[in-house]
């Protein structure tokens, strides 16, 4: 895998890393403000809906999006499919800054930040609660994600010593970057079935914990699929499309299992009603349920796999059905004792839009900077 | 007001207990017991005149400044005379609330009615906000059952919030470095001797403390009550005997509110309209957090099951890497 990527060779700064960086400034205005005035100042939280965007869009979905090199590790070393290593790294360094930048949303959505460390003394720690088993291990898969990719960084400085290093304890750190996912991406699941009634029952369910872990596999292969099918046009590399195929079928059929499941879910635990009373929980129900059988359709038809335009956009059906069930399982699933109603601000909007644009822009400098995309023919290549 | 909606979702939410209460009690962890010196406050929402007497005494008690409005009037409010609190909130404990319905004539009428309702922590048995904070800054006493808060600890996830049936534990939004906001049944006075600021000022023991079981006796003996006799209600502290107040005994509802509901709380509730006009959600007897703890300790248990999966994984790791590289003739 790393003698064949190489760095895309184009300008770090264009128009469009300078647009990314302007966001990112405006909402780092914003974050200063929620440190000088409290959350109450930059967000629209209250008493009802205590979390907001920046906790289900920045970390619960922001980090599902960031499982494309957890879903490609899966495919490549454990289930065997070495042929799609070119993939690998793309993948990986999304994933990367998806979690980075999940954890610093969550130290800014902290209401006692500066005691974030209590997380880590034995002393404090509730082995009950789901959200230290979150905190722990999105902290340690931070710390392997930043190692794993390591060595691409290490190729670049020319430091072999370490690459020698850092390549002989891979195996664990792949191990642990496939099993720390599965962990905590469940987890974001369990994590809401403590809420009980609060939760519409077309959501909640036992099986929370698979439906969350099960999703965020499905998205992180969306994302590597509309990652390959973008990538390789903006930036003129040859389709990577014979590889996306192979994934295609893995998350059509996983697609199918997860609507199917569901459906079936509902119905033992007689709740099947709920999807058909007309609520917004009902309506994202089927919304989700009509972007799964979607992209399923487009990757199990042989015929539609080809086309590259419908690849992309059963990519993007994936990772908007994996975002929606989250959203809505968060938010709109959510009944709050009392009637309060919440729609974010437009400053938490513009944090949330300015984490985003982040981790677009140091995607593009780090492919820029460092071996990541799969070496080819000679290409002139613009972003 | 019940939508059609929250029909369903009530008829959905009780179906589903039904079929699938075997095999998700199989994994549930056991219900939490009584504390054996659990004590609590018996709130009688027909016994509440809404004067507010124990939310201005709460406020002295645990020295939270007096709440403004949250409309803008014109300042008329600047000096802080009068406490607008609409509900609990980052610096709210405990409020009364009023419910209305149509024309609002009789008091604890379910039409046309109107009805007092007291919102604090209930301090739950089996309590959601004390299993889901990561860092134990929510702690429930094992002699007092007492739910308490410690501001040190506390990361401030609001997964307190997000999780209590009640919406009861609020952050402080307002200032850079806010904290929960609940109440801890006044364990400052209690250690000291004394009884919850809110029960001591209530002038007719609509807010009574004392032991879990005394109350729930109490309870009972207003239920057993028939319903237009004249009786005495006791005041301030179950066990005390102060003056007691004189009533007629009100066409109570046949139901300690928190007697049962998500596995017990220490605060119960009497009415004589709906308990969810008084803001008290419709709950099952079972304590969701039996469940989420079961299956969390079903896959944790002694970190077994993620350090096998990590070997196991490292394993395939390991030799799927070198056949590859045997495969393509590459470096790893
Ligand atoms: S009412 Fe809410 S805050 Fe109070 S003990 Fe129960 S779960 Fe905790
Ligand atoms: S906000 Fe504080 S008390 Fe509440 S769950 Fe989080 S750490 Fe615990
Ligand atoms: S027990 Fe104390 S803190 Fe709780 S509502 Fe009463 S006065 Fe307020």
């Amino acid at each position: 895998m790393a003698a064949s990527a190489e760095r895309l060779r184009a300008p770090l700064i264009t128009p469009l890393t300078l647009v990314l960086g302007l966001l990112a400034a405006v909402a780092a205005y914003f974050v200063v403000q929620r440190f000088a005035l409290g959350l109450g100042a930059v967000t629209n939280i209250n008493a009802g809906y205590p979390w907001g965007i920046w906790v289900v869009i920045d970390v619960v979905i922001g980090s599902a999006i960031g499982c494309g090199g957890f879903a490609m590790a899966l495919l490549i070393y454990v289930f065997n499919r070495g042929e799609h290593s070119p993939l690998m790294r793309p993948a990986l360094l999304g994933g990367l800054f998806g979690y980075t930048l999940a954890g610093a949303a969550v130290l800014i959505d902290l209401g006692r930040w500066w005691q974030f460390y209590n997380l880590v003394l034995p002393w404090h720690m509730n082995p009950n609660s789901v959200m230290l088993e979150i905190g722990l291990c999105v902290m340690l898969y931070v710390v392997v994600l930043w190692l794993e990719f390591s060595p691409a960084i290490l190729e670049r400085l020319g430091w072999t010593g370490w690459q020698r290093r850092i390549d002989g304890i891979m195996w664990l750190l792949i191990a642990l970057g496939i099993v720390l996912p599965f962990m905590h991406q469940s987890s974001l699941g369990s994590a809401l079935i403590v809420l009980g009634t609060k939760i519409d029952p077309v959501y909640q369910t036992p099986f929370l914990p698979l439906l969350f872990v099960t999703s965020a596999l499905a998205m992180g292969w969306g994302v590597v699929i509309a990652e390959a099918t973008t990538v390789s046009h903006s930036f003129r590399r040859p389709s990577e499309h014979r590889l996306i195929v192979r994934i295609a079928r893995v998350v059509g059929w996983l697609l199918l299992v997860w609507v199917a499941g569901r459906f079936v879910g509902l119905m033992v635990r007689g709740a099947l009603g709920g999807v058909f009373a007309g609520s917004a929980a009902a309506a994202t129900f089927w919304v989700e349920t009509a972007l799964a059988l979607f992209a399923t359709a487009v990757c199990l038809s042989p015929a539609w796999r080809r086309s590259e335009p419908l690849m992309l956009l059963a990519g993007l059906a994936i990772i908007l059905f994996g975002a929606l069930y989250r959203f809505a399982a968060y938010l709109v699933a959510y009944h709050p004792v009392g009637s309060y109603s919440y729609a974010p601000s437009v400053p938490e909007l513009t944090v949330t839009i300015g984490i985003i644009a982040l981790e677009i822009l140091l995607y593009l400098s780090f492919v820029k900077l460092f071996p990541v995309l799969h070496a080819t023919r000679r290409a002139p290549a613009q972003a | 007001m019940h939508t059609r909606r929250e029909f369903l979702t009530a008829a959905g939410a009780g179906g589903a207990c039904a079929a699938a209460r075997p095999a998700e009690a199989a994994i549930s962890r056991p219900p939490r017991e009584m504390p054996p010196a659990a004590v609590g406050m018996l709130i009688d929402s027909t016994l509440c005149i809404g004067c507010q007497a124990c939310v201005a005494a709460c406020r002295d008690a645990n020295g939270v400044e007096v709440e403004d409005t949250p409309f803008a009037l014109a300042g008329w409010n600047a000096a802080r005379t009068w406490d607008t609190a609409l509900d609990l909130d980052g610096r709210t404990l405990n409020v009364i609330k009023v419910w209305r319905d149509g024309t609002a004539e009789v008091k604890d009428r379910a039409s046309d009615g109107f009805a007092f309702a007291k919102r604090h922590c209930l301090h739950c048995v089996d309590p959601s906000c004390v299993s889901v904070c990561p860092v134990s800054a929510m702690r429930k006493d094992p002699e007092t059952g007492i739910v308490s808060y410690d501001p040190d600890a506390c990361i401030g996830c609001r997964y307190c919030t997000y999780g209590c049936p009640f919406g009861v534990p609020q952050f402080d939004l307002a200032v850079p470095a806010g904290k929960i906001n609940k109440c801890e049944m006044c364990r400052h006075l209690q250690a000291e001797g004394r009884i919850p600021a809110c029960c001591d000022v209530c002038p007719t023991g609509a807010s009574l403390f004392g032991p879990v079981a005394a109350l729930q006796e109490e309870a009972d003996r207003r239920l057993a009550a028939a319903a237009g006799a004249t009786t005495t209600f006791p005041r301030g502290d179950i066990r005390e005997d102060r003056p007691r107040h004189e009533g007629v005994v009100p066409a109570y509802l046949q139901h300690t509110f928190g007697e049962t509901e998500v596995g017990g709380t220490q605060v119960r509730y009497l009415s004589a309209v709906p308990f969810a006009n008084l803001g008290l959600p419709t709950l099952p007897d079972f304590a969701p957090s039996r469940l989420s703890e079961g299956i969390q300790h079903t896959l944790y248990r002694w970190l077994a099951a993620p350090v096998l999966a990590v070997i196991g994984v490292a394993f395939l790791v390991r030799r799927n890497r070198i056949r590859q590289a045997r495969d393509t003739g590459r470096e790893l």
